[in-house]
């Protein structure tokens, strides 16, 4: 998987989260939204097999960034399947745009003693 | 040997007949942990005269290429190369999972090409890093799934020994290690239903069905289950690989079994802040990966696996 696809992934993954955040997001936004997202957040390191920090706090329409830097590859999987990256090799990323409030706890496909949590609250 | 017939099954019985395997010095136990040879010896001291002998390989990760090993297809090959070194051959080879590094079509294409030169039928169960494909392990299936069930699970028989192939790494759960689920257990009851229980059994999956280190998840959820069917049994033998190092146990008539990568190790569970590749000391690499040879001798259970390492 190379870099430069993950902008996709990002409308990709922001339409499957829900059509009504996804017209939402489409009327507001212009083409170029993937790669310069609204507000852009934090981003959640893998290391050691651990997503840091675990727990995240954001504000809708946040968009959160995972980085690899194992060297073992990893997923980041809601456990409600809102999301779902591709495998990421060390170093690669996946970004999800948070478009509804609520808890989302995920967890790494492959090694799933690995959680973490996205808190959304409104804005 | 002969102390060995008519002995009973526990696990002082276990590490005696251990002992039979090859001259003696090739299978030593200590505090649980198999001691490791050249691969040339163990070679040297397999007689199948009275069995036949199958041969595990494991975790081969084609594709892997960072520092712990720069080329896993290499180590690989010497596996391999190993094998087709072998004075006697074995039946058939097992190969336990993580056959390639991130599932890509290359990958599995170079590990086939490699394995092939063995020239003996290849029995796979994927790890998780076979199920990485778009579409979470149709790749796979396509591939080594032919005549398989659910995803991917079968058995077969060889010389009256039973041998029942698990996938473990599918579907896994938030929180949890490996997982069998309840269509292939419900698959895996009716497999044994019928089978007396003096039928030796061989079962082989990816990550361990005993609870290594839960920490790191080196266990399967729902293996107890699956080995209460196995209970009855008069000899099973667990074949595991996943956390690249040898780990053994005896419960009841339950030999378990993990066998080294060959293309990297890993820590000890518990041993560092995680699992993941270890980076040997400069030369040290191929005495920490290699292959398990199974031998087995009708009348002689439990089968007597012997762990040999690359360097040689």
């Amino acid at each position: 998987m190379s870099k430069h696809r993950f902008p996709t992934l990002v409308v990709a993954l922001a339409l499957g989260a829900g059509a009504l955040a996804a017209v939402a997001v489409a009327v507001v936004q212009t083409p170029a939204f993937a790669a310069t997202p609204a507000s852009a957040g934090p981003t959640i390191k893998i290391d050691n097999f651990t997503f840091g920090p675990a727990t995240v706090t954001v504000g809708v329409g946040t968009t959160v960034t995972w980085v690899n830097n194992d060297d073992i590859p990893h997923t980041v999987v809601a456990t409600d399947r809102a999301f779902k990256s591709r495998v990421m090799d060390t170093d690669e990323k996946f970004s999800f745009t948070f478009t509804r409030p609520g808890e989302y706890t995920y967890f790494c496909s492959l090694h799933p003693h690995m959680v973490g949590k996205v808190v959304v609250k409104a804005a | 040997m002969s102390e060995h017939d008519g002995g009973g099954q526990d696990r002082r019985g276990f590490l005696k007949c251990m002992a039979w395997a090859g001259t003696g010095a090739l299978w030593t136990v200590s505090g649980g942990l198999a001691s490791s040879i050249s691969l040339d010896q163990a070679l040297a001291a397999t007689n199948p005269a009275k069995g036949f002998t199958f041969l595990q390989i494991s975790d081969s990760h084609v594709g892997f290429a960072k520092p712990a090993n720069p080329d896993a297809r290499a180590t690989y090959r010497e596996a391999v190369g190993k094998i087709i070194a072998m004075p006697v051959k074995p039946d058939f080879i097992i190969h336990t999972g993580d056959i390639s590094q991130l599932s890509r079509d290359q990958e599995f294409d170079d590990a086939d090409q490699i394995i092939k030169q063995a020239g003996l039928e290849v029995f796979h169960v994927p790890g998780e890093h076979d199920m990485l494909d778009d579409e979470n392990g149709k790749a796979y299936l396509a591939r080594y799934g032919k005549g398989s069930r659910g995803a991917g699970w079968y058995s077969f028989d060889h010389h009256g020994v039973h041998f029942v192939a698990l996938i473990n790494v599918v579907n896994l759960k938030a929180g949890g290690m490996g997982n069998l689920g309840a269509d292939q257990l419900k698959w895996l009851q009716k497999d044994l239903a019928g089978r007396s229980s003096s039928t030796p059994i061989v079962v082989f999956a990816h990550i361990p069905l005993w609870t290594v280190y839960a920490d790191w998840g080196w266990g399967t959820e729902d293996a107890t289950q699956a080995l209460g069917y196995l209970k009855r049994f008069g000899s099973v033998t667990v074949l595991n690989g996943h956390i690249h190092q040898i780990t053994q146990k005896v419960e009841g008539n339950i030999a378990f079994h993990t066998a080294r990568s060959t293309a990297f190790p890993q820590p000890v569970g518990g041993t560092a802040p995680s699992p993941g590749p270890l980076k040997a000391p400069d030369g040290q690499l191929r005495s920490m990966l290699g292959v398990t040879t199974a031998t087995f001798v009708r009348g002689r259970e439990p089968i007597a696996l012997i762990d040999a390492t690359l360097a040689s």
